[in-house]
This record gives structure tokens, C-alpha cells and sequence, in this order.
């Protein structure tokens, strides 16, 4: 499996594309004891309306349970919403379903939202400006940039068998 | 989970304040885009948006308050939010909101900067 990384000269984000099929692998193989890879919860969410914000709820308890402060919690939820909306959108995803993944982290929450949609071209969405949003007829575009602000690190891998988006928060 | 947004509309002399309550989606956006636009008709030009009971919204719901947004500019009007949470400020701020709206914390001082 290659890959190659490079980084959107549009978003500070680090995008690696897959150069072979199928989607990587973010669960942790066998035989891997770090006790990290048994922090996790997984949640699958249907594409429907409003599912994001049940996704929120596990996010809620997750980033609580961490000892989170409320602020940093609703961050975290605010970029979730956006990631999973951007799912629902733009992925048609073949299966009507995302899968969203909590990995408790020492210090960090890390969140996966992965879709088996259409993929898309990072390279090719525009970082929005409220100044050339008015009087715009497409006012909307703003899921990535949010993401990117509201999180500590993003990383976003997509290609035609759809788009995993793995983001992570610091407790502190 | 959509249908329970709820916006309550005061109209004052000169301003008129919009209470939400609930998830600002968009069709929470777009309610509060059709009750601005009525109240833009009728003239009234200067706005406070109080959220005081939606402690969620997403960028959809966001880009149609920037319509309102570019309504109210057009007619020389102005907007203010108040009651924001720290993140919805936040998001409001990287989205560039708060070039054209005001934020305050609460309803009476948005009232008297209005």
C-alpha cells in the first residue's frame, strides 16, 4: 500500500492520497496490545437528518469522561457536526451509512467520521470568505475551514472508495 | 429532531428582537431567514438575534444568516447576536460574522446599543 502525503496549500490540513483500493485500516491489527487500540467507540450513523447531533451525544460522554472542559466539548461537537453533514452531502455514500470512531487518547481525543462515498479533490475546495459570500448565490462551503480551526489536527484521506477525516482535540 | 426549532418574534418601534430555541440547521436557518425578510419588508431594519435557548447550530444554518446578513447591509440596517455560546462565537468569528453583526452577552445590551 502507497501513499503519498503532501499538504493542501488551501487548508492546513495534511491529506494523504491512497494510490491502490480500498480504504485503510484505522483499527488496530492483531496482535497490537497497546492499550490504546481497546480505547475506542465506534458508532454508525445512517444518513439522515439531524443524525449528527446523536453522534454529539457519544461525543459529549466521550470527551466528558476524559475530564474535557465544556468549551473544548463543544468545539469538538461543532467540528463533528460539520464532518459528518460533509458526509452526508457530498459523499453519496454507497451504503447510506458513516462510521465514526472515538480513540481516547493520554492527552487527546482523536475522532474518525469515514464514509464509502465518492471521494473528493481537497485540492480543489476554496477556503471561504464572508466578503465574497455576500450577495454570492452559494453561500455555504464553510465544513472544512471549521473543522480546521475548532481542532488540533486534521487529516483527510479520500479517493474514489470514499473519505475517512481523522481529527484530534487536546484535553488542555 | 428538526421540527422542534421554534423562533419567537418581538416587533419593537424601531427594531425587532427573534428568539430561538433549538438546533440552528437549516431549517431552523431558514425560518429565521423568512421571518427577517418579513421584517425587512415592513421596514424594520435593525435586529437582535437572541440564542439564548440554541446551544447548537451548523454552517448551514450559519450561511443563511449570512443572507440575513446581506439583506440587512443592503438596507442600511443593522444586526446583533447576543447570547452566544463560546463556541458558537467562535464559529461565527472564523466564519466572519462578527464583521457585519454585532455580539453581546445579553438581550439588554444588545437593546441599547441598538
Amino acid at each position: 500500500m502507497s501513499f503519498g502525503a503532501y499538504t493542501s496549500p488551501v487548508y492546513n490540513v495534511s491529506m494523504h492520497k491512497q494510490a491502490n483500493n480500498g480504504m485503510s485500516d484505522h483499527t488496530m491489527r492483531e496482535g497490537d496490545k497497546s492499550p490504546a487500540a481497546i480505547k475506542e467507540i465506534e458508532l454508525t450513523i445512517p444518513v439522515m437528518p439531524d443524525m449528527e447531533i446523536t453522534a454529539t451525544h457519544t461525543a459529549t460522554s466521550v470527551a466528558e469522561y476524559m475530564k474535557f472542559d465544556p468549551d473544548r466539548i463543544d468545539e469538538v461537537k461543532m467540528a463533528l457536526i460539520e464532518a459528518i453533514i460533509n458526509a452526508f452531502e457530498h459523499s453519496q455514500s454507497r451504503d447510506g451509512k458513516v462510521r465514526i470512531k472515538f480513540l481516547i487518547g493520554e492527552d487527546n481525543l482523536t475522532v474518525i467520521i469515514q464514509d464509502h462515498g465518492k471521494g473528493f479533490d481537497i485540492q480543489q475546495i476554496e477556503k471561504p470568505e464572508i466578503a465574497s459570500k455576500l450577495h454570492a448565490s452559494y453561500k455555504r462551503g464553510w465544513g472544512l475551514m471549521l473543522i480546521e480551526k475548532l481542532m488540533d489536527t486534521v487529516y483527510i484521506e479520500s479517493n474514489e472508495h470514499g473519505t475517512t477525516l481523522v481529527m484530534s482535540k487536546n484535553r488542555n | 429532531m428538526s421540527d422542534t426549532f421554534q423562533l419567537i418574534v418581538e416587533e419593537r418601534d424601531t427594531y425587532a428582537i427573534l428568539r430561538t430555541e433549538g438546533y440552528v440547521n437549516n431549517l431552523g436557518g431558514e425560518k429565521i431567514g423568512e421571518a427577517a425578510d418579513a421584517l425587512i419588508e415592513k421596514g424594520i431594519k435593525r435586529l437582535i438575534l437572541n440564542f439564548e435557548k440554541s446551544n447548537v447550530v451548523n454552517s448551514i444554518g450559519i450561511s443563511i444568516l449570512i443572507e440575513v446578513i446581506e439583506k440587512i447591509v443592503d438596507v442600511d440596517g443593522r444586526i446583533c447576536f447576543c447570547f452566544l455560546t463560546k463556541t458558537i462565537a467562535k464559529t461565527f468569528n472564523i466564519m466572519g460574522l462578527t464583521q457585519y453583526a454585532e455580539i453581546y452577552d445579553t438581550e439588554d445590551e444588545a437593546m441599547a446599543a441598538l
